[in-house]
């Protein structure tokens, strides 16, 4: 094992692997990638519901499959992958990053790297996060930990189920928990609109007739030992309505399908500069964040919809460190992109004047008949007409060059006019 | 006859108006690109999907193997599918695509693998 390289990247999912694949193939050869887990492959490898690959690989996948092409992919092209190997903490001085791995095989060491991709992924929001009342019972799980246990150690969470959140993982939960023979009672959605994908409610509820309550909440966890039951209470106006119009459910398992945060940590230790509204990264066009020579891909960048469309900014960021350790990243002028009507974040935070631009960006609410434009002080660079936005699906548009004359970039949806 | 649709080809999820009558789709309205028009006619009338589950396995660096059904199934056997494979022991090693069970509920799909397995 080298103790000095041109890249390590942190995390061996469809980011960290794409990422690789991308240095490789820019001929950077000088690479390692670790990862915390036994196996490389990140997260997929639990998802073990189809619906990965249409964009990518044009054909139907399921997350173990996905991940495997790029495992195969990595194998072949010698890209090394240290498993079971945590990264304890990055020392950047002055631009020597230093990254202090524990790994079970090679012990404390200390690789120094002339770049960093970060690809450590997302977590899961749990109930600390949003703050539930009620006893501390056994039997309340986040739906992905549930998936977990289920996908990769064969235990089935609990029989009578509630959801709360409507996350894609706890629809593809609630058919997982039907199918195996558990008894779903409902699924519960603060918001008016439901958090998945419009594909996952027919799937996964309208399928077994499982009750989806929107704009209601769980407001009070009963149970001694295990959970028992929990209060379902409408919000009205975004408040809890009266106690005459609330009920309870029976269940002995809460799972929590709340979102995701960016697992940024080390990013922090690191000195990265983080985004308020995509917890992940502050980066320029190159994926680089505040720090030189650091980058940032995948879902620790920015929650992510789609693992093809992880692996497609994997790629992207992979070029970038490439040109990077080439020394061919000579700066053109930045261009702030700003956040305009409806649009609630735009990534990067900036381009580059006179070079291509990729943006990604969610919508802050869902909305019909709206026009997408992005324009700059003085002119209009691109106008769609978009049908239905929603905030579970993120935008993604290419601008081929932006203006060398450009103050900024802005991003916005407005109604049609009609 | 008049059905509201939500397409699952994709994560588009186009919002399908079909008209029908007791054989065949008639018109479709709605749909982004032509796979939404097979959608439809298959929806109405012999609704498929595809079935995900684990089957236990023996000799592995892991507990338990995700599986497939190689082809959309009629949609209402999936908890049969998955109780049915959840009486299957499998032995690595096992490759992504080999057969775990053949033939499943007599549907004429195989139950595949979809992760490798090497001996551990």
């Amino acid at each position: 094992m080298k103790l000095n390289v041109d890249a390590l990247v942190i995390g061996a999912g469809p980011a960290g692997l794409g990422a690789a694949l991308s240095l490789k193939e820019n001929g950077i050869e000088d690479i390692l990638v670790v990862d915390r887990e036994d196996a490389a492959g990140g997260i997929l490898l639990q998802c073990i519901h189809d619906g990965f690959g249409l964009h990518r690989f044009k054909e139907e996948l399921t997350g173990p499959e996905y991940a495997e092409r790029d495992v195969r992919s990595a194998r072949e092209n010698k890209v090394e992958i240290l498993l079971r190997t945590c990264v304890v903490d990055i020392i950047n001085d002055e631009g020597l990053i230093t990254a202090i791995l524990l790994s079970e095989e090679k012990g404390l060491v200390r690789v120094e790297t002339k770049a960093l991709v970060l690809a450590m992924g997302c977590r899961e929001r749990n109930r600390g996060n949003i703050a539930i009342p009620g006893s501390r019972p056994a039997g309340i799980l986040t739906a992905g930990f549930a998936q977990k246990m289920m996908n990769m150690f064969g235990h089935a969470p609990g029989r009578e189920i509630v959801i709360l959140g409507s996350g894609d993982i706890g629809l593809i939960m609630a058919r997982r928990l039907t199918w195996e023979g558990s008894r779903v009672k409902a699924v519960v959605e603060a918001q008016a609109y439901p958090g998945g994908l419009n594909r996952n409610i027919v799937q996964c509820l309208h399928d077994f007739d499982i009750p989806l309550y929107l704009s209601h909440t769980i407001s009070r966890i009963t149970g001694t030992g295990r959970i028992s039951s929990v209060e379902v209470t409408p919000l009205e106006h975004g408040n809890f309505a009266p106690p005459g119009k609330r009920f309870s459910l029976a269940c002995d398992t809460l799972l929590l399908s709340v979102g995701l945060i960016p697992e940024n940590e080390l990013s922090l230790r690191a000195g990265v500069v983080l985004d308020q509204a995509t917890g992940g990264a502050v980066v320029d066009s190159n994926l680089m964040t505040s720090v030189p020579g650091i980058f940032a891909c995948g879902n620790v960048l920015q929650v992510h919809d789609l693992a093809d469309s992880v692996s497609e900014e994997a790629g992207y960021c992979g070029t970038a460190v490439a040109r990077y350790l080439r020394g061919e990243t000579k700066k053109a002028r930045e261009v702030p992109l700003k956040t305009g009507n409806l649009v609630r974040y735009v990534l990067p935070a900036c381009a580059e004047a006179g070079k291509e631009a990729l943006i990604s960006f969610r919508p802050i609410s869902p909305a019909q008949d709206v026009v997408l434009t992005v324009r700059t002080d003085t002119e209009e660079l691109l106008r769609k007409k978009e049908r239905k936005v929603f905030p579970s699906i993120m935008h993604r548009i290419r601008i081929p060059r932006v203006p060398e004359t450009a103050a900024y970039l802005e991003v916005s949806f407005a109604s049609e006019e009609k | 006859m008049k059905k509201e649709l939500i397409c699952i080809n994709c994560p588009m999820g186009c919002c399908l108006e079909v008209v029908y009558d007791a054989k065949k789709v008639t018109a479709v309205k709605g749909n982004e690109c032509p796979r939404g028009k097979d959608y439809a006619a298959k929806e109405i009338f012999h609704p498929e999907r595809t079935v995900t589950t684990t089957v236990r396995i023996k000799g592995a660096a892991f507990l338990v193997l995700p599986v497939k059904t190689a082809k959309p199934v009629p949609k209402d056997l999936g908890s049969g599918i998955v109780r049915a494979a959840s009486k299957i022991i499998v032995n690595a090693p096992i490759k992504a695509g080999d057969i775990v069970l053949h033939n499943v509920l007599g549907t004429g799909v195989n139950l595949i693998a979809t992760r490798t397995a090497e001996r551990a």
